[in-house]
């Protein structure tokens, strides 16, 4: 109840984005019923304009453009949706950890994540993966881990202010172990900040994700992604033909639905009143 | 003063400190391999002779610290070793497409960070008007917009559509300094629009975090005019965030030059980074890499040293 009064009070932006997200996500749930054909069948010549038969014509192969979209979204969104779990599982673990056990944890483990994020993201990436490869799981190890770091210093500072709280000290003092403290003091006080930063992250890893396929080092062709499908479509573009703008602008679309969302979340827990 | 010398003398050290360590972690990075490189590279059905040919000409024969020494100190000479895929000194296909991304850079930040700054001050100080709420939302969208998406919209625009501009950045040496301008024009547009957006919406961030502060609220109550507020007690320690702020930015002006240079087929040094992860041509990565990061880390340091200058409460020590 309080959630359906919570979105009636929502502001039009956040509510646009919460449709842009339920659209997508009812696209990938549903890809295989709302497409006629399949994700990787030639069915015309290639960049073929938009008709009745092809919704959004054809790519470089000859494929149905707006079945590989459909497709897309699913690969896509459930490949970042993966990396951004697991960064956030990874990345608020240690955070707690540091942050409950102080000392030497917390100093050895915040410089190593000092020295990661001195490295520019991109350039990391790329260097990882020049040495183990390209392919979908080196993909989200790497991204997961460069989301992880942010992920850690915000989680790190969220569980410091609550563990001097007295409820820690008290279940401390009754001999509960670190696995308790961290599942049931410290993650449901640390659970609103983290929701809005998951927001943030998602965005962060599915245009991190988009970016490397679209420079030919993320998922692999015949794969849809909507990364790689602008890449392999680029030629399109100098001839006039417009194919290579519609992955793009589903990844913005996306993006923007979500960057809607958090910005509605992110004001309601700072608190503001306009 | 003493303070600020103090300061300043940590943050050398610790920057310093930092390349280090990154250099190491790229050269640690391919040691890592299965195998090792000599294997990667030849494929299994090389004979073991020629495995070990290769290992001596790569000087895989010697141990780590060694080698890591050496490819230190190579580096600080200039060189870099030789490139597996096109077996040229790296050195020689570095140091040009490095100037080419830096001018590139270098543009797109000199036109973005103006505008971006003054920008977000206004919409800072006309905070929930219309300009403001305008503002805000073009900075969104232009957040979420993957590089390339601009990029193509721009080519599909003003080279395919108006033919204005060339779709390919191609500049070369020979070329007048506004013959370089006019062909990089695209790809500076590109990417002056994602920084600025960064940049916007973290200035008019910081300004408000500034004019909340008490001691602006007690120059207004003292009567004082609002200019004189904005200009005597608001910028000088506004100056300092702001300056972080854009420093930030030439994070993302470093990360999306790799992909603007791809998609205009620029010839810099992130397109042959690009280029050598596909092929794992191993050298140039780790050379490109290195020089990408220190890159970055000096930019971060330059900010830190510049907000360190530039706050007042760090200049007067009580």
């Amino acid at each position: 109840m309080r959630f359906v009064k919570l979105l009636r009070q929502s502001p039009w932006s956040a509510r646009i984005g919460i449709c842009i997200v339920l659209i997508n996500v009812f696209a990938a749930v549903f890809a295989p019923v709302i497409c006629r054909y399949g994700e990787t069948e030639l069915v015309n010549d290639v960049w073929m304009s938009p008709s009745d038969d092809n919704l959004l014509g054809t790519d470089h192969m000859g494929r149905d453009m707006f079945t590989r979209l459909v497709y897309g979204a699913r690969n896509t969104i459930a490949i970042a949706m993966v990396t951004t779990f697991l960064a956030f599982f990874v990345g608020s673990m240690m955070g707690f950890f540091a942050a409950i056990l102080g000392g030497w944890t917390d100093l050895i483990l915040s410089r190593l994540i000092d020295i990661l994020m001195a490295f520019p993201t991109l350039i990391f990436a790329l260097v990882v993966l020049s040495v183990v490869g390209t392919g979908t799981g080196p993909l989200i190890a790497v991204i997961s881990l460069i989301a992880a770091t942010r992920v850690y210093r915000l989680s790190r500072a969220v569980a410091m202010d609550i563990e001097v709280m007295e409820f820690v000290e008290g279940a401390r003092l009754r001999g509960e172990k670190i696995w308790w403290l961290m599942w049931h003091e410290i993650l449901p006080n640390a659970l609103p900040p983290l929701v809005a930063e998951f927001g943030l992250r998602f965005c962060f890893v599915f245009l991190f994700i988009a970016s490397l396929s679209f420079l030919g080092l993320g998922i692999q062709p015949p794969i849809a992604d909507w990364g790689g499908m602008v890449r392999e479509n680029s030629g399109a573009i100098t001839f006039g033909i417009m194919t290579p703008l519609f992955p793009a602008a589903a990844i913005a679309f996306l993006t923007i639905g979500v960057n809607l969302i958090v910005d509605w979340f992110l004001h309601i827990s700072s608190g503001l009143k306009d | 003063m003493k303070n600020i010398i103090e300061l300043t003398i940590k943050r050398l050290l610790l920057g310093f400190g930092t390349i280090i360590v990154i250099s190491m972690l790229i050269f640690m990075g391919v040691e890592a391999l299965p195998g090792d490189l000599a294997e990667t590279i030849l494929g299994q059905d090389a004979t073991p002779e020629t495995v070990k040919a290769f290992r001596k000409e790569l000087k895989l024969d010697l141990p780590p610290h060694v080698r890591y020494i050496d490819w230190l100190g190579g580096f600080l000479k200039g060189d870099l070793g030789k490139s597996m895929a096109a077996k040229r000194p790296i050195s020689e296909m570095i140091g040009w497409r490095f100037s080419n991304t830096m001018f590139l850079a270098a543009v797109a930040a000199a036109v973005a960070v103006p505008i971006a700054v003054i920008l977000g001050i206004l919409a800072a100080l006309y905070r929930n008007t219309l300009f403001d709420k305008i503002i805000s939302i073009v900075t969104l969208s232009f957040i979420s917009f993957p590089e390339f998406f601009i990029a193509y919209i721009l080519i599909a625009l003003f080279a395919v559509k108006f033919r204005i501009f060339p779709s390919i950045a191609n500049i070369g040496d020979e070329m007048a300094l506004w013959e370089k301008l006019y062909s990089i024009i695209l790809p500076c547009v590109t990417l002056s629009l994602v920084v600025m957006a960064h940049m916007m919406r973290q200035t008019r961030a910081a300004i408000i975090n500034v004019l909340s502060s008490a001691y602006i609220e007690m120059a207004r109550l003292k009567g004082l005019k609002r200019l004189r507020v904005i200009v005597v007690h608001a910028f000088p320690n506004s100056l300092s965030p702001v300056i972080n702020v854009i420093a930030l930015n030439m994070a993302y002006l470093i990360v999306g030059v790799v992909i603007v240079e791809v998609v205009f087929v620029y010839p810099g040094l992130g397109q042959l980074m690009v280029d050598s992860v596909a092929k794992r041509d191993l050298p140039v990565v780790q050379a490109s890499g290195l020089i990408f990061a220190a890159t970055y880390v000096v930019l971060n340091l330059l900010a830190d040293l510049f907000s360190i200058i530039s706050n007042p409460r760090l200049r007067n020590p009580r």
